[in-house]
């Protein structure tokens, strides 16, 4: 594509290089240097002389006797119980992307065929919902919940976080639904498949690549939710950003510092192989609302 | 589709949109119209040898009946929209009559608690979303014009910004310009100053919050102009470079107009998003310096034992308000546009 004019090396291509390289060093230095330093002593990690000593674990050396320690790990995931905070945050993310891609999938669908104003309607409300901040739903939530003593156990928490994903999953899904031609299911029903039926023959089976992408979303905000998580679960139920939060408020004591950064690592690795995995749907589903408007 | 089968498909998605985030609107509506009982207060006289005492206590056993009985407190009326902590009409109306100059007036009209939150709330909004369109613009570019096998690493990295736990992200930044952190302990070795720390001026944690919000969002922009400028049509390109248009001239002329409307779309979801900062808050531990409406909902909800809804729900209407008020020209597009297709 490129011919041999475009290519030439200017001013301008230079800048625009240097500039491209900055930002990758700006985007993933701090996570390479959090994850480094989450196996050094905090007298490393946070190291008022030489910032070299979280490099090459000084301190480490002199206090456990290696230059790699996994106490950090040890203090969070065992003497903290941080594997508990995991496992929540498993059940939570499971049956939220669950329960609002089947809850999705079916609104979408009747969305993207329905021509009547009312479809109109709840797009746009789906919008004005969507934009809603949490923590004003979260508000209207705890006085009814702490009243029908449902406050602070799991299920409450999958599907205030399903209702809050419903807006976003509704339009990912309504703008992919409208790009599979309607012949498909209408043929189907004209050799006498009710709309439902249609809907599990047919549209089911071409479904899934718009189905993986929105799940995705749905996943990072089930997973990433820090303001729901916080205020409706009660500690024994706690997932793990939360977990993490109460982390910093009980840890300034010497060395503790280290399970709050040993957790944020451990939290950060699955999304990392998440992208790994599924670079291609996750940039696709960006785009999706944006280049089709 | 039939009204019938549109009601069934669509039943699930809908109520769980009504109960869970139309009726908590309401609910919030109403909570804001009370405030918290008064603590049910017992005199008790109790006299001894050296005279009578009166003494005041609280009748925890009344005060918790009378809860009990009015979960919701007592009915305020306007009044907690009114009061200090909120809209203060009467603090605002003395501002005015009492400052000399326009600058008086806005120093003391941030000392009140909401209008310190809105400031800072506005602040970042409008400053994080236009760095965020021309910082991801020119990396969108940059990475467009790389070799083909560098643009998958890069777009893999520059990822993670974005899709990090906010909170998480936040941490990871607040560690580092800690003051025994990396960057936070070579700044202070510039400037051989060790009392040195972003976290103890007010401008320098706004500035420190901005760049978060810049960092977590540019992938997004990134992305989506990345994805538009596939999309520019290569003929329109090669018109401009035969009459002698120079790459900037072309990035001018041609680019950029073809991809505004991205920028109204990513300006509409980075105005939704940043209005209600809130984890950076938590993460920077910036409360002293720095807060937004968002945060003062969650700190008049966490308040130990006494949460006050009624303060809670007074701020997140007005929130909503807010966020109607944002969102407004773009409803009001789009129903232009749908009636024009509908005609």
């Amino acid at each position: 594509m490129a011919t041999k004019a475009e290519s030439r090396i200017t001013p301008l291509s230079i800048f625009s290089v240097t500039f491209v390289i900055l930002w990758v060093i700006i985007a993933s230095f701090p996570f390479l240097w959090t994850a480094w330093g989450s196996f050094k002593v905090q007298g490393d990690f946070f190291s008022k002389a030489d910032w070299t000593n979280a490099i090459f674990g000084v301190r480490t050396m002199v206090e456990t006797g290696g230059t790699f320690t996994m106490n950090g790990y040890e203090g969070a995931w065992i003497q903290e119980e941080f594997w508990r905070a995991v496992l929540n945050t498993g059940i939570v993310v499971v049956f939220t992307v669950t329960i609002s891609l089947t809850f999705g999938t079916l609104g979408g669908y009747a969305l993207a065929r329905s021509g009547y104003k009312y479809a109109f309607w709840i797009l746009m409300a789906a919008l004005v919902f969507r934009a809603m901040p949490h923590i004003t739903l979260v508000s209207g939530y705890l006085l009814p919940f702490f009243e029908w003593n449902i406050w602070g156990i799991l299920p409450t928490t999958i599907i205030v976080l399903v209702a809050i994903n419903q807006p976003f999953t509704l339009w990912m899904l309504h703008s992919f639904f409208l790009n599979i031609p309607k012949d498909l299911d209408e043929s189907a029903m004209v050799d006498g498949c009710t709309r439902f039926q249609a809907f599990r023959h047919v549209i089911i089976p071409v479904m899934w690549p718009g189905v993986i992408t929105t799940g995705l979303f749905s996943f990072l905000l089930a997973y990433n939710d820090f303001t729901v998580t916080r205020m409706l679960l009660s500690q024994e139920n706690e997932t793990m950003i939360p977990k993490i939060q109460s982390f910093l408020g009980s840890t300034q004591v010497e060395g503790n510092v280290m399970f709050a950064v040993a957790a944020v690592v451990s939290a950060t690795v699955p999304l990392i192989i998440l992208i790994m995995f599924f670079q291609r749907q996750i940039v696709s589903g960006l785009t999706a609302g944006a280049v089709k408007g | 589709m039939k009204h019938r089968s549109f009601f069934w498909f669509i039943l699930p998605t809908l109520s769980a949109m009504i109960l869970f985030i139309a009726l908590p609107i309401v609910s919030v509506a109403i909570q804001s119209l009370y405030i918290e009982h008064e603590q049910v207060l017992v005199v008790t006289e109790s006299c001894g040898p050296f005279g009578c005492n009166e003494t005041t206590t609280v009748d925890t056993e009344a005060s918790a009946a009378l809860q009990e009985e009015q979960p919701l407190g007592r009915f305020n009326g306007l009044g907690t929209y009114t009061n200090r902590a909120h809209l203060a009409f009467a603090e605002v109306g003395a501002a005015w009559s009492a400052s000399e100059s326009m600058s008086d007036f806005f120093s003391r009209l941030l000392n009140l608690p909401f209008y310190w939150a809105l400031a800072f709330t506005l602040t970042y909004t409008f400053v994080v979303t236009p760095f965020v369109l021309v910082l991801g613009l020119a990396i969108a570019v940059g990475v467009n014009n790389l070799p083909r096998i560098f643009k998958g690493p890069t777009i893999f990295v520059s990822l993670l910004p974005m899709i990090v736990t906010p909170l998480v992200g936040a941490l990871i930044l607040f560690w580092m310009v800690d003051g025994d952190g990396v960057i936070g302990a070579t700044l202070q070795n510039i400037f051989n100053d060790p009392s040195l720390s972003l976290k103890a001026n007010t401008s320098l944690v706004w500035v420190m919050l901005i760049v978060y919000g810049i960092w977590s969002s540019l992938p997004f922009s990134f992305i989506v102009f990345y994805a538009g400028l596939q999309t520019v049509p290569s003929d329109t390109m090669e018109a401009a470079q035969i009459d002698g248009a120079t790459k900037w001239q072309r990035m001018i002329h041609v680019v950029v107009p073809h991809l505004m409307p991205l920028v109204v779309f990513i300006s509409l979801i980075q105005l939704m998003d940043n209005f209600r900062v809130f984890e950076p808050i938590i993460s920077f531990q910036a409360e002293a310096h720095a807060r937004s409406l968002s945060w003062i909902i969650y700190n008049d909800l966490i308040a130990a034992g006494n949460p006050l809804y009624g303060s809670a729900g007074a701020t997140s209407i007005l929130t909503i308000l807010g966020v109607a008020f944002l969102l407004m020209p773009v409803l009001i597009r789009t129903w232009r546009d749908f009636n024009r297709k509908s005609t």
